[in-house]
């Protein structure tokens, strides 16, 4: 199936979009110690980086760590369950923050 | 707002809160309701496929309103059982569907929020957008209030949990669990411009009728789920629902999902030249009747998403949002009448719920995805089955009826067994 592969911009659909950003994230890895971390110890197929509808997590080899980009995050609630190690910690933005759909 | 003491806090402005608030507001109860986007719709995402029954419920005629959101009233609706180049088409068009009451309406969401809210406004609620809600407040086991995320405290003498999939709310009191990748289906969608007589001509529609598609089979790729293709005035919604854990093992983003269900050859004809407009996405309960919480507490009650009220088969949610508001506004108008919100006095709102068609359906399709989940090849080798049999029959190459008959025969048993079969659709037919 991977030889089918669109190569989908993503970041050209979240171009589309408009979001009020926070200065705080409302995304967190729990444990991101590149010693004992989930991510860097146990987690293979790392289901953060395909699942997420817009790419917020992303694997850094050279950090050892997911980098993760909350000012992409369109809001979808999938975090809350996607992680097979419960590593990640996600609010819904503060008040008035976040994406702002106009058709939805 | 603070210092104030309400009858009712909502929390959440989609479908069930603005049900509830204009259902409250009317009977003179002092409600509020507290939305976490900017603009009750911000961070709300649905096809949209809207049921007019429920609507007229709570607004009679509201197809009459000059300002009613609705896009177009659907008089055509299909099913399309794909193989990986092929596809079979099942669909149902009724004039009479495009007479009022119509059956159900295109709309888009943000809109319909807007304008739904506005109607509760009227009503006499106070709606505060803007504000997230973190915390309930508890005094001696009953639910007495909420905190906002920026700290502030607001007191009620029943709180509505209205606040979609997920809810963080009846997670905080541990009435429901954290919901698991199996029970939800993420939802990820556009919205793509294309001129009305565009949409008109290739959708075969007179005036301002509209139709929808739900695709199924090959072009989800192995996981359960389905694409859809409804008709706005001046636009198209074109989506997936795939269920998360499906979505998890299969290491594809939704985004790749997405973008090659456009190519299938029953999608691309219709999309050609639409510019989108508009990225989104957003869960779907689907855990249905066995994933369905405790729905009420002292001082507390849950409707729609949040307590997981959907038929995902007939893309019932918002409509079972809407009704499920109304109750629990209901059961608390009962309530404050005797002055009484403890659990007991609140388990009417469980009665209603049960009479409702509600309750009844979400029962009576209880196993229907663990079934297909178990029953995979109801969406792989079924639709290559259908498309091939079709194929066959439709093709004129010399061979004699007869031996295209026996052709098509051969082919199927060769896939399944008449045992196999039974048992993959045995377990269906409740569902229809
Ligand atoms: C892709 C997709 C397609 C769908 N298609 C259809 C369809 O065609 N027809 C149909 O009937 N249904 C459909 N549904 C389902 C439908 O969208 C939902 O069932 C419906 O929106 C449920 O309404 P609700 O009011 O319960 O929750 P929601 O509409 O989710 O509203 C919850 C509200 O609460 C707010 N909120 C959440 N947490 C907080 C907080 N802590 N503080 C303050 N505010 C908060 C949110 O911002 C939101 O406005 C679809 C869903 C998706 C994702
Ligand atoms: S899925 Fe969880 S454990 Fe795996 S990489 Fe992502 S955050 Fe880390
Ligand atoms: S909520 Fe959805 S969009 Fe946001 S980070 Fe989580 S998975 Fe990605």
């Amino acid at each position: 199936m991977s030889e089918q592969k669109p190569s989908v911009n993503i970041d050209e659909k979240l171009g589309w979009l408009t979001y009020k950003n926070d200065h705080q994230s409302h995304i967190q890895i729990k444990d991101a110690d590149t010693k004992t971390s989930p991510c860097v110890i146990e987690c293979k197929a790392k289901p953060c980086t395909t699942v997420c509808p817009a790419r917020v997590y992303v694997w850094e080899e050279a950090l050892h760590k997911i980098v993760v980009n909350y000012e992409n995050c369109i809001e979808c609630g999938a975090c809350r369950m996607l992680c097979p190690f419960d590593n990640i910690n996600c609010h819904w933005p503060r008040g008035g923050f976040g994406v702002q759909y106009k058709l939805g | 707002m603070a210092d104030e003491k309400f009858d009712v806090i909502i929390v959440g402005a989609g479908p069930a809160g603005m049900a509830a608030a204009i259902t409250l507001a009317r009977a003179g109860m002092n409600v509020v309701v507290l939305e976490r986007g900017v603009y009750p719709g911000a961070k709300n995402v649905q096809g949209a496929i809207f049921y007019t029954k429920m609507l007229s419920d709570i607004i009679p005629e509201f197809w009459k309103d000059p300002q009613c959101p609705m896009q177009r009233p659907i008089v055509e609706q299909n099913f399309f059982i794909t193989s990986d180049d092929s596809f079979v088409k099942v669909g149902y068009r009724s004039q009479k569907w495009a007479e009022e009451p119509r059956n159900c309406y295109s709309v888009i969401r943000v809109e319909f929020d807007k304008w739904f809210s506005k109607k509760a406004e009227e009503a006499g609620a106070q709606i505060f957008p803007g504000v997230t809600v973190s915390k309930l407040l508890q005094k001696e086991g009953k639910i007495i209030g909420i905190q906002t995320s920026d700290g502030e405290e607001l007191m009620a003498d029943i709180v509505i949990a209205c606040d979609g999939v997920n809810s963080m709310l009846a997670q905080s009191i541990g009435l429901i669990d954290e919901l698991k990748p199996e029970e939800v289906a993420l939802g990820v969608k556009e919205v793509l411009a294309l001129p009305k007589e565009k949409i008109e001509d290739r959708f075969n529609l007179e005036g301002n009728n509209g139709a929808t598609i739900e695709m199924f089979g090959k072009i989800t790729r192995g996981m359960l789920g389905y694409i859809f293709l409804y008709t706005n005035k001046e636009s198209l919604a074109f989506g997936v629902g795939v269920k998360l854990s499906h979505l998890q093992k299969s290491g594809m983003t939704p985004y790749d999902l997405l973008e090659l269900a456009k190519s299938h050859p029953a999608v691309r004809p219709y999309l050609r030249d639409a510019k989108p407009l508009e990225y989104s996405s957003h869960l779907i309960p689907e855990g249905g009747y066995h994933s369905l919480p405790p729905l009420y507490s002292d001082g507390f009650l849950i409707a729609g998403d949040a307590a997981q009220m959907i038929n995902p088969i007939h893309r019932e949610g918002s409509n079972h949002a809407m009704m499920a508001g109304r109750f629990a506004a209901e059961t608390a108008i009962e309530a404050k009448k005797k002055n009484d919100f403890s659990k007991a006095s609140l388990s009417l709102y469980q009665k209603k719920l049960e009479e409702s068609f509600i309750l009844k359906d979400l029962k009576q399709i209880k196993d229907f995805e663990t079934h297909v989940e178990n029953h995979m090849d109801l969406l792989t080798v079924y639709p290559e089955i259908a498309c091939e049999s079709m194929h066959q029959f439709f093709t004129v190459d010399g061979r004699p009826k007869e031996d295209i008959r026996k052709s098509i025969f051969k082919n199927l048993f060769k896939k399944k067994s008449i045992f196999g079969m039974a048992k993959d659709f045995w377990g269906l037919r409740k569902a229809l």
